[in-house]
């Protein structure tokens, strides 16, 4: 017996509720995180990823209300991401509620905020999100990107997650901007890319729209696998992911 | 039946908003308190952690914290430890090659896991001795770790003020831990039963059962 692979949805927050495709039968209120958290805890999630999208920092507010009134109801570990910035805003996340961080933007802006977070908290409570796509401006063929995958940051992806894990990133969520929405399947090469290069926990998402394709990350070199939309909308229920990869030879809960 | 009172430490480490609500939804009256009176009479003293040693073992004396443990115990008081909450319980821990000393209660080091992935993140199994309590009916289950360090080697030689330590080990790439310890009146886990659903609210059931 050892370690089981992790199956994450993730909800994508704005001023409080859910957003982005919900549409499930079985909820008073869909559009509310605090509900499908619940939901998805009882189908067997092994955590939850929050995605903060909130426009205004003025809203920041309804967000630690939201982490709050989950965490004192839904016993898994709680990931927030969207937002952070500094040390503090890690300090203010975990503080309402939260269990890991993503942080994105403010790390391409300042790679050091990673070391400064890391060195507060532990690595353990630090995720790397990068957005990347395919191209050919960069050695690895992948870059990163912001703004939704808009916009190029310049950088090499599979090399800026060499570099933040060194820094101290203690988990990477790599999120394939080709992928996102495809639903064709993972970037089987970024994630095996990434993998060759760190030493940390690798979350794979963008693009999962069939069973077949989660053993496929997983076989890829990923430790977990997050997907939205799938479960959102009911295409695949958590219980089915947990059974396909179960099939396949892999350890889930 | 009264509820237990719990006392949940706050010394500047931890989830501590998610370990008082596990313990409230396991049956527990809880508070949360730096208060040496409050955390010496609780029937049950928490003691959560998350990050690392060092910072871990300077919060808990700016609060009196490892003397506070200390008369507990002395007294038969059940305190229970949380990742690094347990951790410092040990003699000493080692991070980037800096010695920290800790509480003392058992012996051992505390050292950066060794495998190819770190940190160990997720759910694992556990492997509990015969006859624990803390994890009676729950020897199948998967609890929530998050932790780069852990103790490798259990050397309790000297005659223990508690007999019969119950020792729960986990397997992770080719290292093998220590998960759980109950000793007494004090336990303590690696992982974090206050994350890990039904299974680990059930865990912290066993521990009011104690109290």
């Amino acid at each position: 017996m050892s370690l089981s692979v992790r199956v994450i949805p993730c909800l994508d927050v704005d001023n409080g509720r859910v957003v982005k495709g919900v549409n499930f039968v079985d909820l008073r209120d869909a559009g509310d995180p605090v509900e499908m958290a619940k939901v998805y805890d009882a189908e067997g999630a092994d955590e939850l990823t929050f995605l903060d999208i909130t426009a205004s920092s003025g809203n920041r507010s309804t967000t630690f209300d939201v982490v709050g009134r989950t965490a004192d109801q839904v016993f898994i570990p709680l990931t927030v991401g969207g937002g952070v910035r500094t040390p503090d805003d890690v300090d203010r996340l975990l503080r309402a509620g939260a269990d890991k961080v993503g942080i994105n933007t403010a790390a391409i802006d300042r790679p050091e905020v990673i070391a400064e977070i890391a060195h507060r908290f532990g690595s353990q409570v630090l995720v790397l999100s990068v957005d990347a796509r395919r191209s050919a401006e960069q050695p690895s063929g992948f870059e990163v990107t912001t703004h939704g995958g808009r916009r190029s940051a310049g950088i090499d992806a599979v090399e800026w997650a060499r570099r933040a894990t060194e820094l101290g990133a203690g988990e990477v969520l790599l999120n394939s901007m080709d992928a996102d929405g495809t639903k064709d399947g993972f970037d089987l090469e970024m994630i095996r890319a990434v993998r060759d290069v760190t030493q940390v926990p690798l979350i794979a998402s963008g693009g999962a729209g069939r069973l077949e394709h989660f053993p496929e990350a997983i076989e890829a070199g990923a430790d977990a696998v997050l997907a939205a939309s799938v479960f959102h909308f009911g295409d695949l229920t958590i219980g089915q992911v947990k059974e396909t990869l179960r099939a396949a030879g892999h350890r889930v809960r | 039946m009264t509820r237990p009172r719990v006392a949940v430490l706050d010394y500047g480490s931890g989830n501590l908003r998610s370990a008082v609500r596990a313990v409230e939804r396991a049956g527990a009256e809880v508070e949360l308190t730096a208060d040496a009176r409050v955390a010496a009479e609780a029937d049950g003293l928490l003691v959560p952690g998350v990050g690392a040693f060092e910072s871990c073992m300077k919060g808990l004396e700016a609060v009196d914290g490892v003397r506070i443990i200390e008369r507990r115990l002395i007294a038969g008081r059940p305190v229970l430890g949380i990742c690094v909450g347990m951790q410092i319980l040990f003699a000493e821990g080692i991070e980037h090659g800096v010695r920290t000393k800790g509480c003392g209660e058992w012996p051992g080091v505390i050292e950066r896991l060794q495998a190819p992935i770190v940190p160990h993140m997720g759910w694992n199994t556990v492997e509990p001795g015969e006859g624990s309590r803390m994890f009676a009916g729950l020897e199948d289950e998967r609890f929530y770790f998050v932790h780069s360090y852990g103790l490798r080697d259990w050397v309790l030689s000297q005659p223990p003020a508690f007999p019969d330590p119950q020792v729960t080990w986990t397997e992770y790439a080719e290292e093998r831990f220590v998960s759980a310890v109950e000793h007494g009146p004090l336990w303590a886990t690696q992982f974090h039963p206050e994350k890990s659903g039904d299974a680990g609210l059930r865990l912290l059931q066993n521990w009011l059962a104690t109290l």
